[in-house]
């Protein structure tokens, strides 16, 4: 008997207890739907994050004060917590391996200019964070080297344009929290990254920043470090030289962009990992679907199966039918899930257009095997019970 | 040409064991017409069965055309069911969701032919019954009578050397039964072996020869024209 021959006996079988088949084939295609569903939502977050962060510069980690992977609260439990200063920052230079150094406070400010102002994010930093966040220039240059104070600015380009609608920026004097700052910069578009609107922003020299919020400490500290190997070294060593200015007190904490994305992969790993298992569960309620429908047709068909033997059917010709039927059963649910699914990451990206959604072939193919597979172990019990069937007594069955 | 030696078919019931067919000795020729008489119990339909390759002897020997089929494997017996033995059974026995042409391809299923040539022999093979125009319709929807021919189609269509019948009339009204029995008469014409088994001497007789059983034995062994009642050959039975 040929393969196509057999699967169109199969779906003939199926086509005629459509309503019973389809109960069990709705397991089978919840299963499949959510891990479509699921899949295309972590796998898009994912993409989503690696883009983003793939927009600054590689090698960064992040120094903030304070220690939140001990127990106990910062400044609570003796002494005084010594927050991130300038020369904290300034001290880490002098370790090997460390490219750059961006110590960062900001906070928000009118910037004006004439009768012109919009209120935006002031950054303080330094020269250095222009390689590490890849901020690009369209005219001019960024904050110049060292941490001195100076009336300088660096606008971005959203920024330069409300304020100087008509034309360039640069060489001249915006005024900002009392200062009067002279624009050296501004940055080409940028846009969103990771919720930072890189392009309404100012920067300024930290020092300057300080200053205009009344501020003795740094919000963080940004470190750029030449090769990815050296993390662990660049890591001791920071935490060396904070702890020997801080009176032996680690109460800061050390946060590497690579630790940051394993981070996020793991927690993003679990979360697909158990939606996943919930898609096991229902698969599994579907198998189990599939092989009660199988056994009970068998039970009916039982006629049908005497009838097939006396034509010539071999035992291991029902064992193949049985199967095919429950493979394409269970197919049937993958491909409605898939469908499903489908549809559901469809219209979640057209409602939320925002919503980083990635509806994966491979996971689709892959979800339609599964359930072709799922579907094939269902239906080797009632199968075997098939071809197992006395020949003459099945054909005097009632 | 069916050569039966020492045939049995015992069952096995709660420590009983019951003697279907008891050492059967018997020997039927190629093309010939035999009916196949006896008692409710007395092993036609095992009989029947175990020349049908859809059962198989508990112990003797059942040699088909020179070749022992009693040892052979599931797969070969369901050739030789598919290439060389045709079945009629009382019931009918089409599947209700398929057309009288689907259940008379299903043989040819069965055995690989191509879909072309399956539909062209089964339409063939309806209208030689006179059911051509009958051919889309589903066994719900057909006269017992006609059920019956379009099971014959089907017993048919892959040319069996042996068609075996097992009260093919025992649910059919007279008209309808002597159609079907026409249609026997006419294959058996064409060189098939027909055995039928039936509880009606009517029909027995219209066989060339008569065998009747009684508790799986055969207890006699008559021309057709010369049997009257079933109680009548089984008075003169030797005991
Ligand atoms: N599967 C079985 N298990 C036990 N005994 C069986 C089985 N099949 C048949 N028998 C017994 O074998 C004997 C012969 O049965 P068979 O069906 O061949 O009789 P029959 O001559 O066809 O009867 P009827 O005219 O009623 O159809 C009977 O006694 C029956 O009870
Ligand atoms: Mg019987």
């Amino acid at each position: 008997m040929s393969l196509f021959d057999v699967l169109r006996f199969a779906l003939r079988a199926l086509l005629g207890e459509k309503l019973r088949a389809s109960l069990s084939w709705i397991g089978i295609a919840m299963g499949i739907a959510s891990v479509v569903v699921i899949t295309s939502v972590g796998d898009g977050a994912r993409r989503f994050v690696l883009e983003e962060f793939g927009q600054f510069g590689s090698n960064l980690l992040q120094v903030s004060p304070g220690k939140v992977e001990t127990i106990g609260v910062p400044g609570v439990v003796g002494g005084t917590t010594h927050k991130l200063s300038l020369e904290d920052a300034t001290s880490l230079r002098s370790i090997p391996g460390i490219t750059g150094i961006a110590p960062n406070v900001f906070g928000q400010a009118r910037v004006e200019h004439g009768e012109r102002g919009r209120s935006v994010f002031v950054l303080g930093t330094s020269r250095d964070a222009c390689d590490m966040w890849r901020i690009e220039l369209s005219g001019g240059e960024f904050l110049p080297e060292g941490e001195a104070r100076a009336a300088l600015a660096v606008l971005g380009s959203k920024l330069a344009r409300e304020l100087f609608p008509d034309g360039d920026a640069l060489g001249k004097f915006v005024r900002a929290a009392g200062w009067r700052l002279r624009v050296i910069g501004v940055a080409s578009p940028r846009g969103q990254v990771l919720g930072w609107d890189f392009d309404d922003v100012a920067y300024v020299p930290v020092a300057s920043a300080l200053d205009m919020f009344g501020r003795e400490e740094l919000h963080e500290i940004d470190v750029s470090f030449s090769h990815a190997e050296l993390a662990d070294e660049v890591v001791a060593s920071i935490r060396t030289r904070l702890s020997e200015r801080h009176d032996g007190r680690e109460d800061f904490t050390l946060v590497t962009q690579g630790a940051m994305l394993e981070m996020f992969d793991r927690v993003l790993g679990a979360l697909t990992l158990g939606v996943a298992a919930l898609g096991g569960v229902s698969l599994l309620v579907g198998a189990v679907g599939v092989l009660t429908i199988l056994w009970i047709s068998v039970g009916e068909r039982t006629q049908e199966i005497g009838l097939a033997r006396a034509l010539g059917a071999s035992a291991g010709t029902i064992l193949t039918l049985f199967l095919a039927e429950a493979t394409l059963l269970s197919m049937a649910g993958g491909l409605a899930g898939l469908v499903g699914g489908l549809a559901c990451t469809t219209l979640a990206s057209w409602l939320w257009p925002s919503l980083p959604l990635a509806p994966s072939f491979g996971y689709a193919l892959a979800a339609l095997a599964t359930s072709a597979i799922v579907g094939l172990i269902a239906g080797v019990a009632p199968a075997v019970r098939a071809a197992a069937l006395d020949p003459v007594e099945a054909l005097r069955a009632e | 040409m069916i050569e039966l030696t020492g045939l049995s078919r015992r069952y096995v019931l709660g420590g009983e064991t019951i003697r279907a067919l008891d050492a059967i000795d018997e020997t039927i020729r190629s093309g010939e017409h035999l009916a196949v008489m006896g008692p409710s119990g007395s092993g036609k339909s095992t009989l029947l069965n175990v020349i049908g390759c859809l059962d198989r002897p508990t112990s003797g020997s059942y040699r088909l055309d020179g070749r022992e089929v009693a040892g052979l494997a599931d797969h070969d017996l369901a050739r030789l069911r598919r290439r060389e033995i045709g079945y009629v059974f009382q019931a009918f026995h089409l599947i209700p969701r398929m057309t009288a042409l689907e259940n008379v391809e299903l043989g040819m299923l069965f055995d690989g032919v191509a879909r072309n040539e399956r539909r062209e022999r089964a339409v063939a093979a309806l209208e030689r019954v006179g059911m051509g125009a009958r051919a889309h319709h589903r066994p719900g929807e057909l006269s017992g009578g006609e059920r019956q021919r379009a099971a014959i189609a089907r017993a048919v269509v892959m040319r069996p050397r042996i068609l075996l019948a097992d009260e093919p009339t025992g649910n059919l009204d007279q008209a309808s039964g002597r159609a079907v029995l026409e249609l026997l008469d006419a294959l058996h014409e064409q060189g098939l072996t027909v055995i039928v088994v039936t509880h009606d001497p009517g029909v027995a007789r219209r066989a060339q020869r008569v065998l009747v059983l009684r508790d799986g034995r055969i207890v006699r062994r008559m021309p057709a024209v010369e049997l009257r009642s079933l109680d009548e050959a089984l008075a003169g039975a030797v005991p």
